[in-house]
């Protein structure tokens, strides 16, 4: 998965989520759960939609550093790459 | 014969508004099937009947307001004569079927009509009406009947199918569909004849970029800024009336939850993604459970004395995230484990969101959460919700230092709080709560 491919993901998750997410203004670092006004209900949710895109299952130790934009994009490239190098 | 009435749904609801049916004269209906929805002015409900039986008469029509109490259907073939109970609604019961969906057999109408009734209905509509009525997509309940024996005649329906779309007509099929995805009938534009909404309307709705889902219903009579403005009044006249009649006394504990965050991490991994537990579903039962223990807290002041309930009925009070406030009942929470705790505060969030709750989820709880960990503030000193007599507060969960055998640690914490009426209690029973709460958080694996 690119950077780019994961950034993707991620929007279109978010927007299942929150209909009007925008992640083009946001900045690489800012919070998610906090500009996004998820709570932690959503957040699992969140988590879900993305371990079943992505097509692996993600741990609760990884999902508490899925903070940001930049933290889930680099996430999911180098977990998606691991899962690569494993078929 | 029994009468389906308006159900009272929150402390503050004195009427409510019929926005639509579910059901017509000859269906046959089960306690818990839902049967019609009904507006409080702060949203829009689900409302489930509590008799089994045959509706004789539907009583009221879309978009009148009637007082709660008042009959809406009549019901034939049940025992007897039972309206919702005054300070509370049967549990969430399970709902075998959506009623409207159930193709009965045609009921034999136009029978002795029945003297000294509302004369709304007196006389059900032929078969021939009703199958006309079904064809062009009306609600018989909103036909004015125009004979004078007060029957709704073949006439009236096609003056009203010719009169145009003043009522938007959905098609049976398009009401399912609309239904079993969520979809805005109000949001959705027809193109049947007359403007009547067809299933074809409803499958372009759904493929349209989703404004459902996550955001609130606006299905009925009010628009968003009215239910706000009324939502906002119904909180006003609540609280007020809280801070008026309630001498509120304040207790606050920390409680460490070291242990009950590495019992849901272990659980956690065990758990499909989707259903893993939050600590707000442990702090909810623990909740429960220790109202369970100190039953003086747990239930309603009436007529100058302390009523306790009989089960814990725990009202959630969740924000919109358009503004306001609605507090769903987890039944006989302190009956429930923390898995079917996780799943119904998933649900009944989502639902409250949505504006899908039905009447019995918001019946009166015998004692309120509020939750306000996710708004990152650390405590949260409550309002009671009269008749309710306590109201119990989590802040957000934070890892602060904090000392464990003479050392200094970093522990996850949270501040409870609890708001109680002093007419009920006094501290003491009040700090037994709170301590029980804590005792409770420091031996999750016994939930």
């Amino acid at each position: 998965m690119t950077p780019e491919q994961a950034r993707a993901m991620l929007e279109t998750t978010l927007r299942e989520i929150v209909p009007d997410a925008d992640l083009s203004t946001l900045a690489p670092g800012a919070d998610l759960r906090s500009t996004f006004e998820l709570d932690s209900l959503d957040f699992v949710e969140l988590v879900d939609k993305l371990s079943t895109r992505a097509g692996f299952r993600i741990e609760e130790d990884d999902a508490d550093g899925l903070r940001s934009v930049e933290a889930v994009t680099q996430f999911l490239v180098t977990r998606s790459g691991h899962v690569g190098q494993q078929a | 014969m029994g009468d389906f009435r308006m159900p009272s749904l929150g402390a503050d609801m004195e009427q409510g508004t019929l926005l639509e049916w579910l059901v017509k004269p000859g269906d046959t209906v089960h306690r818990g099937d839902i049967v019609a929805v009904v507006d409080t002015a702060k949203s829009a409900v689900e409302v489930e009947c509590f008799d089994d039986g045959v509706i004789d008469a539907l009583l009221v029509a879309p978009g009148q307001v009637v007082p709660v109490g008042a009959v809406l259907a009549r019901l034939e073939g049940s025992a007897a004569a039972t309206g919702p109970p005054s300070t509370g609604l049967p549990g969430v019961s399970p709902v075998a079927a959506a009623p409207a969906l159930l193709q009965t057999p045609e009921r034999i109408v136009g029978q002795t009509p029945q003297l000294a009734l509302p004369s709304v209905t007196p006389i059900a509509p032929s078969p021939l009406v009703r199958h006309r009525a079904h064809e062009l997509g009306i609600d018989l309940a909103a036909v004015h009947a125009t004979g004078a024996d007060g029957v709704v005649h073949r006439r009236d329906i096609e003056e009203l199918a010719h009169a145009g779309p003043t009522r938007t007509r959905v098609s049976p099929l398009a009401r399912r569909l609309a239904e079993a995805n969520g979809i805005d009938l109000g949001a959705v534009s027809g193109t049947g004849a007359g403007g009547a909404i067809r299933a074809d309307d409803i499958r372009q709705a759904m493929a349209a970029p989703a404004t459902g889902g996550a955001t609130e219903r606006t299905t009925s009579g009010l628009d968003a800024d009215q239910r706000a403005t009324a939502m906002r009044n119904s909180i006003a006249a609540l609280m007020s009336r809280s801070k008026r009649e309630i001498p509120h006394y304040y207790l606050s504990t920390t409680v460490d939850l070291q242990r009950t965050s590495e019992w849901m991490r272990e659980r956690n991994r065990e758990l499909p993604v989707g259903e893993r537990l939050v600590p707000s579903a442990a702090l909810l039962l623990a909740a429960a459970r220790a109202a369970r223990e100190v039953p003086e807290l747990n239930g309603h002041w009436v007529d100058g004395a302390f009523r306790p309930a009989a089960d814990v009925d725990l009202g959630l009070i969740l924000s919109l995230r358009s503004g306001g406030l609605l507090v769903p009942v987890l039944t006989a929470a302190d009956t429930l484990d923390i898995s079917q705790v996780m799943a119904l505060m998933r649900d009944l969030t989502r639902r409250a969101r949505t504006g899908r709750l039905r009447g019995s989820e918001l019946s009166q709880p015998s004692i309120s959460v509020s939750n306000l960990g996710d708004q990152g503030v650390e405590s949260v000193i409550g309002v009671i919700y009269p008749p309710q007599v306590a109201l119990i507060g989590f802040g957000a969960v934070i890892p602060r230092p904090w000392a464990v055998d003479g050392l200094l640690g970093i522990r996850p914490l949270v501040t409870v709080t609890l708001a109680a009426d002093h007419r009920a209690t006094d501290a003491a029973i009040g700090a037994r709560l709170l301590k029980t709460i804590d005792r409770i958080l420091q031996t999750p694996e016994e939930t």
